[in-house]
């Protein structure tokens, strides 16, 4: 037994439980409370050291601020203090298994932080000469490349800032080809399956598209007699969103026969590119017969997730759709590197402008280090590992969880809600694996799976890491299959309980307002 | 490869576990014809750190960095410092490597940030309420007028000539696909209350800039009038943020919705991106704001938390009927935002805004001195256009020679315009004495 210097014993003396301890503090140990800034920060204090302004006559002619921000300022300490308690109430890939299906919560190689910050990216600017950024333009022409060797595709757009950015890309694209064709005002029927992402509608209702949706069959895929019946009257068909591998991940079986229809139909082939991590280095994309496809730098090529963003969204076209890219776009003349910021003329294909500059080049830098580092045979390599870990999880977990399909799965398993019992549900089970240390699975989605349980591993996961993990899993399943009531209060062991969601929505505070003065709150 | 943690054994182990010979099992589902045999060709196989840094390193080697010489090129994205501290707390394992903060128990960091980032955007904007971010200023100008038309339920948006020009193409694109008609005012340098005029009682919103893209300040409640009186919104751009330290925020001025970018507060120029766009509104528009926003609540314990809220106009929720596609959005962004924000203060944003503009007038003073020189932005705050004789663009080439990069040339932002002997340039907290000096100088040698 360890003794301090005085003798005493370091034993604990009793066995309280953690749920009896209440602090003055408000923090629990290591696990710091942390006030607003509005609360702990004012007005008068700051934390940059500035020079003094001169007092130079004002060339506002009068535009001025009237009342001040009333922003709080707090000291570097207390900033990073601040910040770093912030930081502790949160759950990271770096601290464990991060299992989001659809999210591909991949480590972020820290090479790729170092590259994006050497000053020869981060401190240039997106309108200096172009003479003077040759080696950024040849970067992004760089990364262009492999994606488009990667993909198999003939083209690609860099400005998509996000997934849902380089679907509007892609749509757009495929909008573009329809007007050339003089079809736009007759096409605009869009299929989407019903496990489709939220994204692939809500796009091309943006793109100005009707969306009819397609049911999954028993296995999982497409329906191809649904498929088939929407496509009997195809004068109005623009084309279909098709997320493969799909978000049930699998692997859209019938995908070859879906791109002939469609292309028959007069329509064209979106591919939301979102699972390309199971497929990298095993398929190209462009052998299915897709006309579109975006890939999310930050999940196949592990650009930090970031809490929400950034993201990038490149998006592949074929032969039929490159001519629609909107600007701008990169070209190379012998060794020197242009810009392409703006088409000529009236009869211009391109469609426009995504958004200003010219992508997310924090991004490229990032996925192009990943891919150097990985090459052709450790981008497949890490591909069949992703496929192989969620396999594992699969088989570890079919006999006390319920697999929502038969069969091998891609890069996720997907169960469903059946072998829960009582009114434990998906809820329940996530928030337990909180308890246990673990990110919950993505819960409720795709809408296709009762109580979808959808759990993606990645290869970045050691197989001690999985094991651990499914043993938590399996017990917590084991208690909500004999309706364990106790898995409803979880998660007893984060840093806080459950939210009041409902509230929330009710009574929006979207923001810190001072609170009211005592003598008017009395009142 | 060291970035894969399963050994041979591992796999093989795992395999037969799972009861498969080999992973090519699990790809039967792939069509015969579309199965690689080997693997990708014409790519490299990989490398280590050092090789693939020193591949990255030759690259960044071939761009100049605005740090380097003399620097003053503005037009949406700006030369700030930013404080070290910054970039350390964005490096945090726990903010850098997590999700959307989805699992509210366990994201109370990210959460609590994004309510932060939303009370400083609303404060600095003088508006009600901000989301908790869109990809940059371009894109939440464009979602501002889709949301212009849904609350008034019109279909014509009209844009100011001194609107970035890549803010309008990028409005233009997201709205044409909807049929919405956009006019465009023609290009000026201090015409935003043209808008006043262009309102009628078709108009969703008008969309002006203040300072505009040539840097021009313009109070613009009289438009704002103008378009409450014909039931129209007014969207109020801003790509500096910095400037709000001293110039009258959109709040001031009537508008309904604000947007800007955020870079210049804790983000690194980037070449373009990732960048921060700011989305404000007030009160009663709330519920037709696009992307995430994230409340205050309780939890079971009655203890206060944040959580994302307001969802139902999202499209994980509503999928087609959804106010926006938008999913990711700026997060890390915000955090660098919020963070450098919190260090500066109201006291050091004032201070910081005052710094700038003194830059940009000592600036004017300097180039005014030149022979030939016309300054042409009657009102600014930390960058201008101005005239000189000849040709823009070959001008700042020869500038370029003497170490000076000197600005954007009009014509490159508004080509066919009749701008080509128009810069627009720009002075920040970074720009020195000796900077001002040497441009000047530069300037009377090229002339």
């Amino acid at each position: 037994m360890t003794m301090n210097s005085q003798g005493r014993s370091t034993a604990p003396a009793d066995a309280t439980t953690i749920s009896d301890i209440h602090t003055i503090s408000g923090s629990r140990g290591l696990l710091q409370r942390e006030d607003l800034i509005f609360e702990t920060g004012c007005v008068n204090k700051t934390g940059v050291d500035l020079p003094k302004p001169k007092g130079t006559k004002s060339r506002l002619g009068g535009v001025m601020r009237k009342r001040s921000t009333e922003l709080p300022g707090l000291s570097e300490p207390e900033t990073v203090r601040h910040y770093v308690r912030l930081s502790q109430k949160n759950y990271a890939i770096d601290l464990g298994l991060f299992p989001l299906g659809s999210c591909t919560m991949k480590h972020n190689p820290r090479l790729n932080e170092k590259v994006a910050r050497m000053p020869g990216f981060s401190d240039i600017h997106p309108l200096q000469p172009q003479a003077t950024v040759q080696g950024a333009l040849e970067l992004i022409d760089q990364l262009a490349t492999w994606l488009k060797t990667l993909t198999g595709m003939p083209a690609v757009a860099m400005s998509p800032k996000a997934g849902a950015h380089g679907e509007f890309c892609g749509m757009m694209a495929i909008r573009g080809a329809l007007m050339a064709r003089g079809e736009i005002e007759t096409r605009t029927r869009v299929l989407v399956p019903a496990s489709a992402h939220g994204t692939n509608p809500a796009t091309a209702v943006q793109c100005g598209f009707k969306v009819d949706e397609i049911k999954a069959d028993k296995r999982g895929r497409v329906d191809m007699e649904d498929f088939k019946a929407k496509l009997e009257d195809s004068s109005d068909i623009a084309g279909i969103m098709l997320t493969n591998p799909n978000t049930c991940g699998l692997f859209e079986t019938d995908i070859c026969e879906i791109a002939e229809l469609i292309h028959e139909a007069g329509g064209y082939f979106y591919c939301d590119g979102a699972n390309f991590n199971a497929i990298v280095g095993r398929v190209r994309p462009g052998d299915l017969g897709i006309d579109a496809m975006h890939i999310n730098l930050h999940k196949t090529f592990s650009t930090p997730h970031g809490g929400g963003g950034p993201g990038a969204g490149p998006t592949v076209l074929s032969e039929a759709l490159a001519d629609y890219a909107p600007v701008p776009f990169v070209v190379k003349d012998e060794d020197v590197y242009s810009l392409v910021e703006e088409t000529e003329g009236e009869g211009e294909e391109a469609f426009g402008r995504l958004c200003a500059f010219h992508g997310q080049m924090g991004m490229f830098t990032r996925a192009l280090a990943y891919m150097l580092s990985h090459g052709a045979d450790g981008l497949k390599q890490a591909a069949e590992d992703a496929v192989l870990n969620a396999n594992y999880i699969q088989t570890r977990l079919k006999t006390v969880m319920s697999p929502a399909f038969d069969g091998y799965c891609m890069h996720e398993a997907l169960f469903s809600d059946a072998f829960t019992g009582g009114d434990i549900d998906t809820l329940d089970i996530s928030k337990a694996l909180i308890d246990e240390g673990y990110h919950p699975m993505t819960m409720y989605f795709p809408l296709v799976v009762h109580g979808a349980m959808l759990i993606e591993p990645t290869e970045t996961e050691s197989k001690a890491e999985l094991d651990r993990f499914c043993d938590a899993l399996t017990g917590i399943a084991e208690r909500a299959a004999q309706g364990d009531e106790s898995l409803k209060g979880a998660p007893y062991l984060a840093p806080m309980r459950r939210l009041d969601e409902t509230q929330a929505a009710r009574k929006p505070v979207l923001r810190w307002t001072p609170p009211e003065p005592e003598s008017m709150a009395a009142e | 490869m060291r970035y894969l943690p399963l050994t041979p054994e591992d796999r093989k182990s795992m395999l037969q576990t799972i009861g498969a010979k080999s992973v090519d099992d699990f790809y039967a589902d792939v069509p015969e014809a579309a199965r690689l045999g080997g693997k990708v060709e014409g790519l490299p196989d990989h490398q280590g750190e050092l090789a693939a840094e020193r591949h990255m390193a030759a690259l960044a080697g071939k761009n100049r960095t605005a740090s380097e010489g003399r620097f003053f090129v503005g037009c949406g994205a700006y030369k700030h410092h930013v404080p070290a501290s910054v970039d350390h707390i964005i490096q945090r394992s726990e903010f850098l490597t997590t999700y959307t903060p989805y699992q509210p128990e366990i994201a109370q960091g990210t959460l609590q940030t994004l309510f932060e980032f939303q009370s400083q955007v609303a404060a600095l904007t003088a508006m009600d309420v901000a989301n908790a971010s869109m990809y940059d200023g371009s894109t939440a100008c464009a979602e501002a007028a889709l949301m212009a038309c849904r609350v008034t339920r019109r279909k014509r948006v009209v844009l100011s000539g001194g609107l970035h020009p890549h803010y309008a193409a990028a409005t233009r694109t997201v709205c044409e696909a909807q049929g919405i008609e956009v006019v465009q005012l023609p290009p000026a340098v201090d015409d935003e209350l043209a808008l006043k005029d262009a309102v009628t009682d078709k108009t969703a919103c008008v969309i002006g800039q203040s300072p505009n893209v040539f840097g021009t300040v313009t109070d613009l409640s009289p438009v704002s009038e103008a378009a409450h009186a014909d039931g129209a919104l007014l969207v109020s751009v801003f790509t500096e943020t910095v400037s709000l330290g001293m110039v009258t925020p959109p709040g001031e001025m009537g508008a309904d919705i604000a947007v800007g970018e955020g870079q210049s507060i804790g983000n690194a120029l980037n070449f373009g991106g990732p960048y921060v766009g700011l989305f404000a509104t007030n009160q009663k528009h709330v519920r037709s704001m696009p992307g995430r926003l994230c409340g205050e609540t309780v939890d079971a314990d009655g203890q206060r938390g944040f959580v994302l809220t307001l969802s139902t106009r999202e499209q994980h929720i509503r999928r087609d009927k959804a106010t926006s596609n938008i999913c990711t959005n700026a997060g890390l962004c915000t955090l660098a935002f919020t963070a450098h924000m919190t260090l500066l203060g109201d006291k050091g944003l004032t201070q910081l805004a005052e710094l700038n503009h003194e830059a940009a007038c000592a600036l004017a003073d300097a180039l005014e001195g030149v022979d030939g020189v016309e300054i042409l932005t009657p009102r600014f705050f930390n960058e201008f256009a101005f005239r000189v004789p000849g040709n823009a663009e070959a001008v700042l080439a020869q500038l370029d020679e003497l170490g000076v990069i000197g600005g954007v040339r009009a014509s490159r932002l508004f080509p066919g315009k009749k701008m080509d002997d128009v810069i627009i340039t720009c002075a920040t907290e970074c720009t020195t004495e000796d900077d001002i000096k040497a441009y000047a100088d530069a300037l009377r040698e090229v002339l």
